[in-house]
């Protein structure tokens, strides 16, 4: 089963690519764009049929490995 | 003294560290990452370079890396462990550190000459030191450093800030700051301090005629102070 995550930079944490994509957007006339977070999104392929054990699995592997909790939050999607 | 210095796939200034050590009088080996032991050290390095090509976060890969646990468990029982910008990436990842090293604020690669303070001298690394302010050399793209408020309140209550960045006379503020690191840090040790990261290079500090000597004064240090 197929589990999607989203991991994120947290609220507070400057996110300097986020900020220059926004400014490049701004120069390209999107000009009522007032913020850019950029994240990362995975799609993770799990042996597993019970999709809240699927899901759980992918929360210890959020915590272990696929997101910083020092700077970043994920989303199971 | 013995050393080992760990190479990662990506890893690419093992050799230079190799060089360094050797040239100080440290019986240096080097060891692979998937190695299951590292053989008897008094001192560990996680050199620079770019592990596992910086893939998901810096150091995260091998921070999860077959060796790692000797690393951490020779940290934990006391023992000397060095990582020297990316291994100061690594030692933030595997949680031998505090904080992480975030995108540079001006996302720009830097390399460059800088000067850095040391902050603390009542530990294994600086003890004794000569010199209260050392040039040396970093090139990175991710030094940032960055931690919680919590989390900086203890570094500076325990003194564990090793180094900042600043001026050639030591003044720290924000013109002397290459990279956005909160408090103009550079390096920190962990709560014991014989776990000590930092994103300059002393390895790149050993020869009067290419650069400078102030790594010199660093690795002649390490061996003074284990004497």
């Amino acid at each position: 089963m197929k589990i999607k995550v989203i991991v994120t930079l947290k609220n507070g944490v400057l996110d300097p690519q986020g900020k220059a994509i926004q400014q490049t957007l701004n120069g390209m006339n999107f000009g009522n764009v007032e913020d850019v977070r950029q994240g990362k999104y995975f799609e993770i392929e799990v042996k597993e049929k019970d999709e809240k054990k699927a899901k759980s699995l992918v929360d210890d592997m959020c915590k272990k490995l696929l997101a910083n909790l020092v700077i970043e939050d994920y989303k199971i999607v | 003294m013995r050393s080992s210095v760990i190479i990662f796939p990506g890893s690419n200034c093992d050799r230079d560290m190799d060089v360094a050590l050797k040239k100080f009088g440290f019986k240096n080996q080097m060891v692979w990452h998937n190695d299951q032991s590292i053989p008897k050290s008094d001192l560990i390095v996680l050199p620079g370079g770019f592990s596992y090509g910086d893939y998901l976060r810096c150091g995260s890969i091998a921070s999860k890396s077959k060796i790692i646990k000797s690393v951490i468990d020779f940290a934990n029982s006391g023992g000397l462990v060095l990582g020297i910008c990316n291994g100061f990436q690594i030692l933030t990842e595997t949680g031998l550190l505090t904080g992480i090293l975030q995108q540079n604020k001006f996302l720009n690669f830097i390399c460059s000459n800088v000067f850095v303070k040391v902050k603390d001298k009542q530990n294994k690394y600086f003890k004794d030191l000569k010199k209260d302010v050392l040039k040396l050399h970093i090139a990175h793209n991710e030094g940032n450093y960055f931690c919680s408020d919590d989390e900086l309140k203890s570094l500076e209550d325990n003194n564990q800030i090793a180094v900042t960045y600043c001026g050639e006379d030591g003044t720290e503020n924000e013109t002397t700051n290459p990279n956005g690191a909160i408090k103009n840090i550079a390096g920190i040790f962990n709560n014991n301090k014989n776990v000590l990261g930092m994103m300059p290079h002393p390895e790149r500090m050993i020869d009067k005629y290419l650069s400078g000597e102030d790594g010199s004064l660093f690795f002649k240090n390490i061996l003074d102070n284990f004497k």
